[in-house]
């Protein structure tokens, strides 16, 4: 209990600490407040824009839970036929390459093009695209890289490929799943919110940071920055969850 | 009846190519039940490439194999053997109870009746307090009786073992190796052995088979005269140390042979 209140109290103070000294570097050298907003006045337009701060992010979050929901289905349905297929492996795994060394964010351009200006697809699609490739890549490398003693081992009891795959291959892609959610869910957030910076509707969070900063309201740009940072805390905090819940308490 | 035949098997890879490695050329063996049979060589004589053939898991290039009088790949379809490996490749996701209950599952066996024999085999290898662990809380020695009882599971009348003990250390490895002669001595099994070790090999085995490289062949069978009953007076014993010797002779023409290949694979390399 007392290790456990130490491993708290330890990151605590030192947010607290940081937050005291970015509050007195605006006080003592009196940044203005298009410089650097100071903590206590982004909390106070946190607490008065509270509702509105509300419906942007539900609006990001919606955009990126669907995106992740959506993308790890498919992700894991293309790694299964990809670990099944080995000569498409070899025809996906460098588009899957090109595809993330390419900053895929433009694509919402075009995408926004093809969609309706009002249209919360091309948004949606893009964080799919995203979330697909990373769960796509690490499930896939889950149920393909098994030990070759399993392997031996299943084929010396006669097992099917399928029985395999049901008791080797699948049990070993699980933590590599979360592995991948782990990566993937902030970057769904990141992705729902820089996909805002390219048109479309400006009902999210990134849209309302952008107009706050164009009209000089930084405090208040930074309040939404707060909401985006909690909306990727608690996306990281359910896959964590997630993982503990289906681990079964082990660890190596 | 002979639990293992083996009738003229060869073993090449990439044959025809630049690499064709000659791992195994027309070998000859006939291991009867109830008989503990060590394959003993250098590295690259072939001895898991034999054990893998009995096995099914690898197809012979030339030559014939059976277990039991059936076909080897009817064999394996059967289940009629168990195998360990060196690592001891537990299911870090299933229980140690789960684990030991794996080929059962594979054969169709209901609930009940995989958990009884799940718990007589924690019995036969004395770790019956371990059943809802997980592999990784239990020790490399724990590990590997887990591996065993695993291939012991479905009784099956033989067991192919492939350096099972290589990855312990010393104290562990001796008292693994009493508890494998208790074991297969309680359940009757027929053991095909592969090791690195001479003690090893000499203290479990009613012969050991000798095998050199390049071409992998077997060059020696010998007969380990020291009775049926065996235990750790036996390490000590005038005949331990005999029957060494006489794998160790048997083996030195091996390592002869083998440091020349080297000697002029180096003057290739130049």
């Amino acid at each position: 209990m007392l290790a456990r209140i130490k491993n708290i109290m330890v990151p605590l103070s030192f947010g607290v600490v940081f937050l005291l000294l970015w509050e007195s570097a605006v006080k003592v050298f009196d940044l203005k407040p298009y410089f650097l907003a100071a903590p206590s006045k982004i909390f106070e337009q946190f607490t008065k824009n509270t509702s509105r701060i509300w419906d942007a992010t539900s609006v990001s979050g919606t955009n990126a839970l669907v995106g992740l929901i959506i993308g790890t289905i498919l992700g894991i349905a293309m790694s299964f036929v990809l670990s099944r297929f080995s000569f498409l492996n070899q025809l996906i795994t460098p588009l899957a390459i090109s595809l993330n060394a390419i900053p895929i964010f433009v694509l919402v351009a075009v995408l926004n093009n093809m969609y309706s200006i009002t249209s919360e697809i091309p948004r949606r699609f893009m964080v799919t695209l995203v979330v697909y490739f990373i769960v796509l890549v690490n499930v896939a490398k889950g149920l393909t890289q098994v030990r070759s003693t399993h392997v031996e081992l299943m084929r010396s009891y006669a097992a099917s490929d399928i029985e395999i795959l049901r008791k080797v291959r699948v049990p070993n892609a699980v933590p590599y799943l979360f592995t991948a959610l782990k990566v993937a869910a902030p970057a769904s957030v990141i992705t729902a919110f820089v996909s805002e910076y390219f048109g479309g509707l400006q009902n999210g969070l990134g849209s309302r940071i952008t107009s706050n900063i164009a009209n000089s309201k930084n405090a208040a740009a930074w309040a939404y920055v707060l909401g985006a940072c909690l909306l990727g805390l608690a996306f990281y905090t359910v896959s964590i969850i997630l993982e503990s819940v289906t681990r079964k308490g082990e660890t190596k | 009846m002979s639990a293992v035949e083996v009738i003229g098997a060869s073993k090449i890879f990439n044959q025809g190519k630049a690499q064709q490695v000659d791992a195994l050329v027309d070998v000859n063996l006939t291991v009867n039940q109830g008989e503990f049979v060590s394959l003993i060589g250098p590295s690259g004589c072939g001895k898991s490439t034999l054990l893998r053939l009995i096995a099914n898991l690898l197809e012979p290039t030339s030559g014939s194999l059976m277990v039991n009088n059936k076909t080897v790949s009817q064999a394996r379809l059967d289940q009629d053997y168990g195998m360990a490996f060196q690592q001891a490749g537990l299911f870090d996701w299933r229980t140690v109870s789960k684990n030991i209950e794996l080929p059962l599952e594979l054969k169709g066996w209901d609930k009940e009746k995989r958990a009884a024999r799940a718990a007589e085999m924690l019995e036969l290898v004395k770790l019956p307090e371990f059943a809802n662990l997980y592999p990784w809380q239990l020790s490399g020695g724990m590990q590997q009786r887990i591996a065993i009882a695993r291939a012991l599971a479905a009784h099956p009348p033989l067991l192919l073992m492939d350096e099972p003990f290589g990855a312990l250390d010393e104290m562990t490895r001796e008292y693994m190796q009493g508890e494998l002669l208790r074991i297969c001595g309680e359940t009757a099994t027929t053991v095909v052995f592969v090791t690195h070790s001479i003690p090893e090999a000499v203290y479990l085995s009613n012969r050991v088979v000798v095998m050199s490289p390049r071409p992998g062949r077997i060059t020696s069978v010998i007969d380990v005269d020291l009775g049926a009953k065996r235990n750790e007076d036996t390490r000590a014993a005038d005949g331990f140390f005999r029957n060494i010797t006489a794998v160790r002779e048997a083996l030195r023409g091996t390592q002869a042979e083998h440091a020349s290949a080297n000697a002029i694979r180096g003057l290739e390399d130049r």
